[in-house]
């Protein structure tokens, strides 16, 4: 990868044991590092959503062009968030220092820097709480763990809280359930309070805001995109698709992550989801305006999350759909699992979801009304609705990549596991400790998924990437199979670096592939137009 | 609570067919009550402590106990210790707390008979400072307040076993003072050693400290969010209390901007 040190080398520089001489809060000003930070907003995309202090900006400033008044802001930020969120009020509070969650954040592990603990990332927010906040803080100070509030620790704050991918695997260890990920949301919503956001990441938001998703893709667009791969499907299998879209009455409204529409691998994953459609008869729609079911929103403030998902609920109104069906995508579940329901609920306007082919009634989404594509395919497999030619899927070696949103935010296991051992032949988990809840992120989630964060990321994905390579060895895995968008944006790059020969794909694409279709003529290739095990060219 | 955000950590509840974690992943109260208890007697989420290290360009991840142990010992000894001294607030010794004694002397050495939980609770303590000292990251995370409860319950431990082991004091005598004071009718018997006002004294800091210390974190666990939460959020509809209307954009907004551009794909419009 350009401009980065060979594998070993960058990961034999790093000590776990070794912390620096100089306590960690007489290390500022913090340097930023290129590779590990973003770049800073532009004030368009702030303005488009009415964010304050919109103006151009870049982390390496030395003025940070902030309000006369931002500590106030700040302040009364926290003040305010102690109040609404009994978590950020008591992860404030209780943490003993015990240490367990220091090794289990992939930031530190892979970067060796203590302020990538969890423990130290929350310390340097609570530090700034005792001293406002509490008795212990005023009487004790520095030896409490209390510091004021400068320019320079905010620029700190900023730096740590934009390498937390918010994949929650510190809160599983903490004995108090100390989740970094919601201090780390917190800390966020007080930086946009100053303006202080991503060009990553409020560029989407804009662009969601405006045409319905993140990659700005506009309506014709969306529709020739699904039709170029139509065009693809039928080549393959010799089947013709019209893609539904903004059909009214349909009595499914599909919202999937846009990724899916616009890169490999990604859109062969799309191309899944409209053969399984195609084949069980689904009566489903696309939405142009739905388009999008991740959330850049939820990683700037819980707000503006609300403000972009709002516009689901509100098209599956207008389509007079029954219910709704949400493809593969992580932070979306974490989001329409966790908060969607609390938003926009009652959902009064949609029925219980029901499985239209197996009559399967799906209890665990009886008031949102939301189903995941995984325990939809799960259920066609087990009553048997759907035949397989798995030998199509034997050239591939497959594990599963638990991604961290479905995993510590939903407990999704079983699902993607039942379908991909029905469809491929060979199949192998990585370790124990690197899988289900206790799985390693990618390193890129949370809009994390930037390209001048090259470094951090190959770094943040050494764990995972280091469970892949155990598995490679053992028992030639070639596969990284997921459920989840920016999984399959960040772990090529991830696999590429660590272990090349890795390839990745969604759990869907598997299925088309391996789907034995009505009608359909026999195959040669699969959805990625490469030769099927046994048709390859004499 | 504005948002139920428990942290998962099975299988969630979803199709009949797929058996899921009921304790660490529950989607009752039921479950949640449990989970909450494997929490709070045996510090579950602790059990699952691993520990990484990087060798050779590779990562390790092992299993490591050591700090569910300590916590665990320091915990319960203490509060077997915290129990047994309410003989000395009452007259008689009420039946459980006697029973208590005799499991916890059950290895009669010589007389006075010998406390197990005094052994370990200090060797649990010195382990837990041990780790402070000793281990790096634990080191460099660590605050003067933390280092300062702990060696004030060792010193709460010394001076008590010093008193019950070698020094000798007077019970009947400590009795006095205690029941004097739960009494209003304070006396200051004579023959108490310097070393049972040093106990006192201690204790009486450590209360003292506690409500403005982390040792608050006791509250915390029945309150953390991530615990004690079923994870029911699509099954059920749970309301925030502080809810307030948001901006967003409407379909109608966005069809204003891409009419043309949708009749002429042929994507269905509702204003023509
Ligand atoms: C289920 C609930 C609890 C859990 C999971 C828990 C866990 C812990 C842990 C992990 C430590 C850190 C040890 C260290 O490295 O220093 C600790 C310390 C301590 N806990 Fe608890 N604790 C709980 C309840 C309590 C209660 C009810 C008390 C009552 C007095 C208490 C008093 C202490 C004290 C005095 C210390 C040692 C001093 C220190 O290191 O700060 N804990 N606890
Ligand atoms: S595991 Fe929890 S209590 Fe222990 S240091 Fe981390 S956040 Fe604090
Ligand atoms: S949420 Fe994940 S990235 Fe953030 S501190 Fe915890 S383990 Fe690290």
């Amino acid at each position: 990868m350009a401009g980065l040190p060979k594998p070993e080398e960058l990961i034999s520089k790093v000590n776990l044991k070794k912390m620096p001489s100089k306590k960690w809060m007489d290390t500022l000003p913090v340097e930023f590092k290129p590779g590990f930070y973003c770049y800073g907003a532009k004030g368009k995309n702030l303005e488009y959503v009415e964010f304050p202090n919109a103006r151009d900006w870049s982390p390496t400033d030395p003025d940070w062009k902030l309000p006369e008044d931002w500590k106030k802001i700040v302040i009364e930020g926290i003040k305010q968030r102690l109040e609404r969120f009994r978590t950020f009020h008591v992860f404030m509070d209780i943490c003993v220092r015990c240490g367990a969650c220091a090794d289990k954040c992939h930031f530190f592990i892979g970067t060796g820097d203590p302020k990538n603990m969890p423990v130290l990332r929350a310390e340097l927010l609570r530090s700034v709480y005792r001293k406002y906040f509490t008795v212990g803080g005023k009487l004790f100070g520095r030896n409490g763990g209390a510091r004021d509030l400068d320019l320079d620790v905010l620029k700190e704050l900023w730096y740590y809280f934009y390498q937390c991918t918010e994949c929650r695997r510190c809160s599983l260890f903490c004995p108090y359930g100390i989740d970094t990920a919601e201090i780390t949301i917190i800390g966020r919503e007080l930086m946009n309070l100053l303006g202080l956001n991503t060009d990553w990441i409020s560029g989407p938001v804009a662009n969601c805001y405006r045409t319905g998703n993140h990659l700005g893709i506009e309506p014709h667009t969306m529709k020739s995109t699904l039709e170029f791969m139509c065009n693809d499907i039928e080549e393959i299998t010799g089947i013709k698709i019209e893609p539904p879209i903004n059909r009214k009455g349909a009595e499914i409204l599909f919202v999937t992550p846009s990724g899916d529409l616009f890169a490999d691998p990604g859109i062969y994953n799309a191309m899944g989801y409209m053969m399984l459609f195609h084949e069980i008869g689904l009566d489903y729609t696309w939405s142009t305006f739905a388009s999008e079911g991740g959330n850049f929103g939820f990683f700037t403030s819980l707000e503006m999350a609300k403000r972009l998902h709002t516009k689901i609920y509100e098209e599956a109104k207008r389509l007079k759909v029954k219910w709704i069906l949400g493809g593969e995508c992580g932070h979306m579940w974490r989001v329409w699992h966790q908060y969607h329901n609390t938003w926009y609920g009652p959902v009064d306007f949609l029925e219980e979801p029901v499985s239209p082919i197996t009559g399967t009634k799906f209890e665990n989404a009886k008031s949102n009304k939301i189903v995941h594509i995984s325990e939809f395919t799960a259920d066609l497999i087990r009553h048997g609705v759907l035949k397989f030619d798995k030998s199509r899927n034997d050239n591939l070696i497959v594990t599963f990549h638990d991604s961290c949103n479905t995993s510590r935010g939903m407990g999704l296991f079983e699902e993607p596991r039942y379908i991909i051992k029905n469809v491929c032949n060979h199949f192998y988990d990585m370790p124990d400790e690197t899988i289900r809840e206790q799985t390693f992120c990618c390193g890129g989630g949370s809009g994390l998924n930037a390209g001048e964060i090259m470094e951090l990321r190959m770094r943040g994905g050494f764990p995972r990437a280091n469970a892949v390579r155990y598995v490679r060895e053992k028992f030639g895995v070639n596969m990284l199979a997921n459920i989840c968008a920016i999984d399959r944006a960040t772990l090529p790059p991830l696999m590429d670096y660590w272990v090349p020969g890795v390839r990745v794909t969604g759990v869907t694409e598997l299925v088309a592939n391996a789907m034995i279709m009505k009608g359909e003529k026999e195959r040669t290739m699969n959805l990625r137009m490469e030769p099927l095990p046994g048709k390859e060219e004499q | 609570m504005p948002f139920r955000i428990p942290t998962t950590a099975g299988q969630q509840f979803s199709l009949p067919w797929i058996k899921y974690s009921k304790i660490d992943n529950p989607s009752t109260g039921w479950g949640v009550a449990l989970r909450m208890f494997f929490e709070i007697a045996f510090f579950r989420s602790l059990f699952r402590n691993t520990k990484a290290d990087i060798l050779n360009g590779r990562l390790y991840v092992g299993s490591n106990k050591w700090l569910w142990i300590g916590a665990l010992a320091f915990h319960y000894c203490f509060l077997i210790i915290l129990v047994r001294h309410l003989r000395f607030f009452v007259g008689e010794t009420p039946w459980c707390i006697s029973l208590i004694d005799s499991i916890d002397s059950f290895w009669q050495i010589g007389l006075p008979m010998l406390y197990m939980t005094d052994i370990i609770i200090a060797a649990a303590l010195l382990y837990l400072l041990g780790r402070r000292i000793f281990n790096p990251q634990v080191k460099y995370i660590s605050l003067p307040s933390d280092y300062f409860p702990l060696f004030l319950i060792l010193g709460i431990v010394a001076t008590g076993i010093l008193m019950r082991y070698f020094a000798k004091v007077d019970i009947t005598s400590i009795k006095e003072l205690t029941l004097g004071l739960v009494y209003l009718n304070p006396i200051v018997p004579k023959g108490l050693g310097s070393l049972f006002y040093i106990h006192l004294f201690l204790v009486s800091v450590l209360f003292a400290y506690f409500p403005f210390s982390k040792l608050m974190h006791m509250g915390g666990v029945f309150l953390s969010p991530t615990r004690n939460l079923a994870n029911n959020n699509r099954m059920k509809r749970h309301v925030n209390p502080w809810d307030y209307p948001v901006k967003h954009r409407h379909y109608e907004e966005y069809e204003n901007e891409f009419r043309e551009k949708m009749k002429k794909a042929g994507i269905p419009v509702e204003k023509e």
